[in-house]
């Protein structure tokens, strides 16, 4: 199950993570957009958890308009809870052309999920993303900022999922 | 076939996390000459060697560099777009994962030659891993005095700040670029204002692409052998990125004049499984396409323009026999339609209906008017759009209409055909 966002409750912990964080960036609000990409690194689920936007907006002149217009504007930015290892499947047309539906069904298929939902152990989400610049792999995947391809058989695509148990 | 590495020469020759390294491969030493000479010198060995941009837009990189110099307000900053967005492109990743600083040197002179204070260097997230190698590189550059207070004694004093992107490929346009530095949504706005007058916090700015950037230490090195490769208009190398259905995707440095098929079916070793080729598309999701008549033609931007095409980014995607015209223009067409800031109404708008258009044709159910009311969207998009974005979407689909202009056949002839 994903959980809700809303329900997400600070730490103390994620509150001095967040203040080293705004340290890093010299507490500049120019550097929001390196900041939340930084907090969403400290969330297991990878996103931004509404207590935490809320946090970084009363610690920054900003207001939670525009720190919300960066999320919702920004791809690598999320505001819902993803699994702890995002599979981002490049569909651009470098990979679609090396057969990333194949790619994409094996995933689908050994991971028993769809876009939009979350294995039950909150391991793994599948999201479609926009050329990441991998292309002499395609057809490639990213998970957690590492490139992996090209993933052209189910037992490389098994092989893969494996390394994440 | 002719091999040349000029701006790829310090791949895999030092340590790209040691300075020292670098420097015993003679690192900096283009710096030194640099701050010897008048910062309009400099623009004027960019001009002789006639650099255009690298980045997709193709402006003579020392007219740039020259104009931003004439601009009399203070505070000039200089920017080095590494938003690398187009699809099949990712030249500026080899660049910067094997000479990062190199591009750290360039930054500096690029700063001495049009008088900036600061440096930014906007790197999309998708690199984030690369982010090690550049922090590393501007901590040393510093602690050598390269960068910082008072540099080489010049009394000038000039930073580099490395800034991420965060998955939106506009960002690579550069008023939506500053806007993203500046801590807000990448969206791009209207110029005038012009960047080198007003860019990034309404400082006069000078933004160039990681391979223009990259070129200028070994240019002040040695021009000779760049002058002596290419053609007689189109002087040099490029870095292209190929990608698609060919054996061996991949980055290639190639002089100006090689021909299409020398990259291709050379570099990077022909078609998978010998297929033919239905179409190439040259300069990334933005650029134009060819069918195989281009394959004897030669790399340069003379050629290319009597061909309609343009070399852009230098992104080389070859399609082959296994996907059709239609597919290749829905998959670019989900492209933009996803990367759409959405901001004005002919981008957003003219995105989604061609996208339903395009659909309607791979199913047949297309009447000539759709047709018609497509190919007037796609011409009436580019004349009024805000950004580049919107200017340029239609660009494949658009050559299409000229290279392959059965696919778009009046129904009434289809039928007649059977
Ligand atoms: C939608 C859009 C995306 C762009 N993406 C990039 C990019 O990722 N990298 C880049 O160098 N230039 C990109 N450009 C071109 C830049 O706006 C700009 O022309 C370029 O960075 C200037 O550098 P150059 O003259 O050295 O090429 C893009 C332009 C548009 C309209
Ligand atoms: S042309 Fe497209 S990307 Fe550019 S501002 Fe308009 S909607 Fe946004
Ligand atoms: S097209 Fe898939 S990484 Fe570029």
């Amino acid at each position: 199950m994903i959980e809700d966002s809303s329900k997400f409750e600070i730490t103390d912990e994620l509150k001095s993570k967040i203040e080293k964080i705004l340290d890093n960036h010299y507490h500049d609000f120019t550097q929001i957009v390196g900041i939340l990409l930084d907090v969403q690194d400290e969330i297991p689920q990878h996103y931004i958890p509404k207590a935490a936007a809320f946090y970084i907006a009363e610690k920054l002149p900003l207001k939670l308009s525009v720190i919300y217009d960066c999320i919702t504007f920004y791809d690598a930015l999320n505001e819902e809870p993803r699994g702890r290892y995002p599979i981002e499947i490049c569909d651009s047309v470098a990979c679609k052309v090396n057969d990333n539906d194949f790619l994409l069904g094996s995933l689908k298929e050994l991971l028993g999920i769809d876009f939009g939902t979350v294995t039950y152990d909150g391991r793994f989400t599948i999201e479609k993303v926009s050329c990441f610049g991998a292309c002499d792999r395609a057809p490639a995947v990213r998970i957690n900022k590492t490139v992996y391809g090209p993933l052209k058989t189910k037992e490389q695509v098994r092989k893969l999922l494996e390394q994440f148990v | 076939m002719q091999k040349i590495n000029y701006i790829t020469e310090n791949f895999g020759k030092y340590d790209v996390f040691s300075i020292d390294s670098y420097m015993n491969i003679g690192g900096f030493q283009s710096l030194q000459k640099a701050i010897d000479m008048e910062g309009e010198d400099i623009a004027a060995v960019l001009s002789d060697a006639g650099i255009k941009g690298r980045g997709g837009a193709e402006y003579p990189m020392g007219r740039k560099w020259s104009q931003a110099r004439a601009v009399k307000r203070p505070h000039h900053c200089v920017i080095c777009n590494a938003d690398e967005g187009e699809t099949c492109t990712f030249k500026d990743r080899e660049l910067i994962t094997n000479d990062p600083f190199n591009l750290i040197e360039a930054m500096v002179i690029a700063g001495w030659a049009v008088n900036a204070e600061d440096g930014y260097i906007y790197m999309r997230a998708e690199y984030s891993h690369l982010r090690p190698r550049l922090i590393n590189a501007i901590k040393q550059a510093k602690e050598r005095g390269f960068l910082g207070k008072n540099i080489l004694g010049t009394g000038w004093d000039y930073d580099v700040h490395l800034y991420s992107g965060a998955g939106a490929y506009v960002c690579g346009e550069g008023t939506a670029l500053i806007r993203s530095i500046e801590g807000k949504a990448g969206r791009p706005r209207m110029k005038p204002p012009f960047m080198k007058q007003s860019g990034l916090f309404a400082r006069p700015t000078c933004i160039n692409n990681v391979e223009s950037l990259s070129i200028v230490p070994h240019l002040l090195h040695d021009a000779v052998p760049y002058m002596q490769a290419g053609t007689k208009e189109s002087i040099g190398t490029k870095m292209v990125s190929v990608g698609g259905n060919v054996n061996k995707p991949g980055v290639y440095e190639v002089p100006f004049g090689i021909t299409v098929r020398d990259i291709v079916y050379g570099l990077a070793g022909g078609i998978q499984e010998d297929h033919k080729i239905r179409l190439i598309q040259f300069g990334g999701a933005s650029g134009k396409i060819s069918d195989d008549r281009i394959l004897d033609i030669s790399y340069s931007y003379e050629d290319f323009a009597k061909n309609n095409l343009i070399i852009g980014s230098g992104s080389i995607l070859v399609i082959d026999e296994r996907t059709s015209v239609i597919d290749f223009l829905r998959y670019t067409q989900d492209f933009f339609l996803h990367e759409s800031c959405g901001q004005c109404t002919p981008c957003r708008e003219g995105n989604r209906h061609i996208r339903i258009f395009l659909e309607k044709i791979k199913n047949g159910t297309y009447t000539d008017e759709d047709i018609q009311t497509m190919k007037t969207f796609a011409r009436v998009m580019p004349m009024s759009s805000l950004c580049g974005l919107g200017e340029t979407a239609q660009n494949a689909l658009k050559s299409a209409f000229d290279v392959f202009p059965e696919v778009f056949a009046s129904k009434t002839q289809t039928e007649a055909v059977g």
